[in-house]
């Protein structure tokens, strides 16, 4: 019963941080309709930043600065927005396949800079991260229900800090950009800066969830910032639906459920010659549930609710 | 450094043929194709195939021609392996591109073009097996061109130079001298005054895959001979392949031949000053610079 249950904190803490990571690309794919091919690039920073931050001095190791746990969650976010800011400036003028390219990117250099720089933990990444607050708790079961609500909390309080932004002038601004940019400079807005915005904006939600990622595992390394996490996470936007911050939070659980079950089942029930395959077959699998729904249902399981206008909106 | 510059324009001149074709359907149907640098595996893998098949059917075709470690089965077999990856390039714009075309924007095509990209690659991961393989067991020796400044190059690494540059030329020649190569630079300069002037925008887009796939074969090919054969090898060439692209400047077939060079180069020359275990990451660094200094790059032209 007490593995169940901690087992189900397990699961509920790793889904509902990368929801939060969802919600970023939402903010950039969803509402503004920014591809953003290297998620694992601001994950990763948010969750270098933060181990490198707040962690405790180490030999050969860059940082070890031992900053409030909070702060360093910060710093970390603020990382992932200096990478976003870097990369959006460069890209965000030109036809959109260059930001696509260029976040693929960055996202190949980084984790190949995380990997090479010993400073930074090399391939055995950083590890003996001190968790915020474990003194105060018996077990580890008691701790691991605490830091979930505080994921949980965040992810609250991430999801009405969009909700509230895409209601307010500014989402109407990237919607319009989004549906169309000729007709929205005509109206003396600045796409490129406002694209930029949400970039910066979503690549700072996904450094979050890095962030507590790192502090979730009291680890960080780069078989974390594979480029597979990146096409997880969108396969969970898209399966949500995109522009629905709900449904990226409903996909997000949806397809976590559906990737650990099936690595669970191929592990308990394929063959031995084939465990070595797991991973393949479930990338195969993953990649026919995103190829499907896009030539499926595109909208995605739970579609957005477009708003023609004022006095619709109000109707309804 | 010699010895850089030297395999530096050998492996550019793989990534040009294989921008050749990612610059052609990106410009045409305007979405980066992140699945283009499977068509390499698909292509090395067929000829890998093939050549097992051939050399098993008629064994005197099993010798290695001169110096080379590659037979005249394997030139065969590069031949077929090139039809049949143009032919699945077709395919899988049939079955996935063109309904998500017909369904959504552009950019569902970027991530569609990941999802193939993904089950191409665990496929062939699955089917031949995780591990590298080789066409050839044996071991052909480099030679020694120079000692002072020393330099090593392999038999089949000139003739892959030369067997790429050849392919090019042709292409060249198909461009500028036939009335496909017209049309095709037609449609790529106004697809509405193309379509009027009668040409078959749909039968462009067939070719194009054509042409981009069997380039890409032979590209795949090349690899294997001068590298290894392995699942992850259009993964690992995936973003060289953009860089020349982008460098070239997207949509210019001239400037992706160029492209692939100067990033073919680059990156072999930066082993110079950088650990070896960073040049993964070059290409990033090459693709930032364009950016910085000239964003459409050699040859593109400003477009939104």
């Amino acid at each position: 019963m007490i593995g169940v249950l901690s087992y189900l904190i397990f699961f509920a803490t790793v889904a509902s941080i990368l929801s939060i990571a969802v919600l970023g690309l939402n903010l950039q794919w969803g509402n503004t309709g920014l591809f953003n091919g290297g998620v694992v690039a601001f994950f990763g920073a948010g969750a270098y930043g933060t181990l490198i931050l707040g962690g405790i001095p180490q030999d050969g190791l860059i940082g070890g600065f031992q900053l409030p746990y909070l702060i360093a969650l910060f710093g970390g976010m603020v990382i992932a927005g200096i990478v976003a800011w870097v990369v959006g400036l460069l890209t965000l003028r030109l036809r959109h396949d260059y930001l696509a390219i260029a976040t693929f990117g960055v996202a190949v250099a980084f984790e190949n800079l995380v990997r090479n720089a010993a400073i930074l933990g090399g391939a055995q990444g950083i590890r003996g991260f001190e968790r915020p607050l474990r003194d105060l708790f018996e077990s580890a079961l008691a701790y691991n229900a605490a830091f979930f609500v505080f994921v949980l909390t965040l992810l609250i309080l991430t999801y009405l800090f969009l909700e509230r932004l895409i209601a307010s002038p500014f989402g109407r601004l990237l919607r319009a950009i989004r549906e169309d940019e000729t007709a929205a400079q005509s109206l003396g807005k600045s796409p490129s800066r406002v694209r930029l915005t949400a970039f910066i904006a979503g690549s700072v939600i996904m450094g979050l969830a890095g962030g507590l990622y790192a502090t979730f595992y009291a680890f960080i390394s780069p078989q974390d910032v594979l480029p597979i996490l990146t096409f997880q996470i969108w396969a969970m936007l898209i399966v949500g639906g995109a522009g629905n911050n709900k449904g990226a939070v409903m996909g997000t659980f949806l397809i976590w459920a559906a990737w650990t079950a099936s690595g669970w089942a191929l592990s308990r029930f394929a063959p031995l010659e084939v465990q070595l395959y797991t991973g393949s077959i479930q990338f195969v699998l993953i990649g026919f549930v995103i190829v499907g729904m896009l030539m499926w249902r595109p909208q995605g399981l739970f579609p957005e609710k477009l708003v023609v206008s004022q006095s619709a909106a109000a109707k309804r | 450094m010699i010895q850089n510059i030297v395999d530096g324009f050998l492996v550019g001149s793989i990534l040009s043929l294989g921008a050749i074709g990612l610059t052609m359907a990106m410009h045409m149907l305007r979405f980066a194709n992140f699945s283009h640098a499977e068509l390499l595996s698909v292509g090395a893998y067929a000829a890998l195939v093939f050549d097992a098949l051939f050399s098993a059917l008629l064994p005197v075709i099993d010798a290695a021609i001169g110096p080379l470690s590659l037979t005249w089965a394997l030139t065969l077999a590069t031949l077929v392996s090139m039809v049949i990856t143009g032919l699945s390039a077709i395919l899988i714009d049939k079955l996935v591109f063109k309904r998500v075309r017909a369904k959504g924007g552009e950019l569902s095509m970027v991530f569609a073009s990941f999802g193939v990209a993904m089950i191409i690659r665990n496929i062939l991961g699955l089917i031949f097996g995780l591990d590298p393989v080789l066409y050839s067991q044996e071991i052909v020796f480099a030679i020694v061109v120079s000692r002072e400044p020393f330099l090593l190059v392999k038999p089949d690494q000139v003739f892959t130079l030369i067997a790429a540059l050849v392919i090019m030329f042709i292409l060249h020649l198909v461009l500028s001298r036939t009335t496909f190569g017209y049309s095709l630079r037609a449609v790529a300069e106004n697809p509405t005054l193309a379509q009027v002037s009668g040409i078959n925008l749909n039968r462009m887009i067939v070719l194009i895959w054509l042409i981009g796939g069997g380039l890409a074969a032979a590209a795949g090919v090349f690899y294997g001979l001068t590298n290894q054969i392995n699942p992850v090898l259009g993964r690992d060439l995936v973003l060289p392949i953009f860089a020349a692209t982008i460098v070239g400047g997207i949509g210019s077939i001239y400037g992706a031949v160029l492209g692939g060079f100067l990033v073919g180069l680059a990156s072999n020359l930066a082993l110079v000053i950088l650990p070896s275990g960073y040049s993964p990451a070059v290409p990033f660094l090459i693709i930032l610079a364009v950016l910085v200094i000239r964003p459409h790059g050699l040859f593109g032209e400003e477009r939104a």
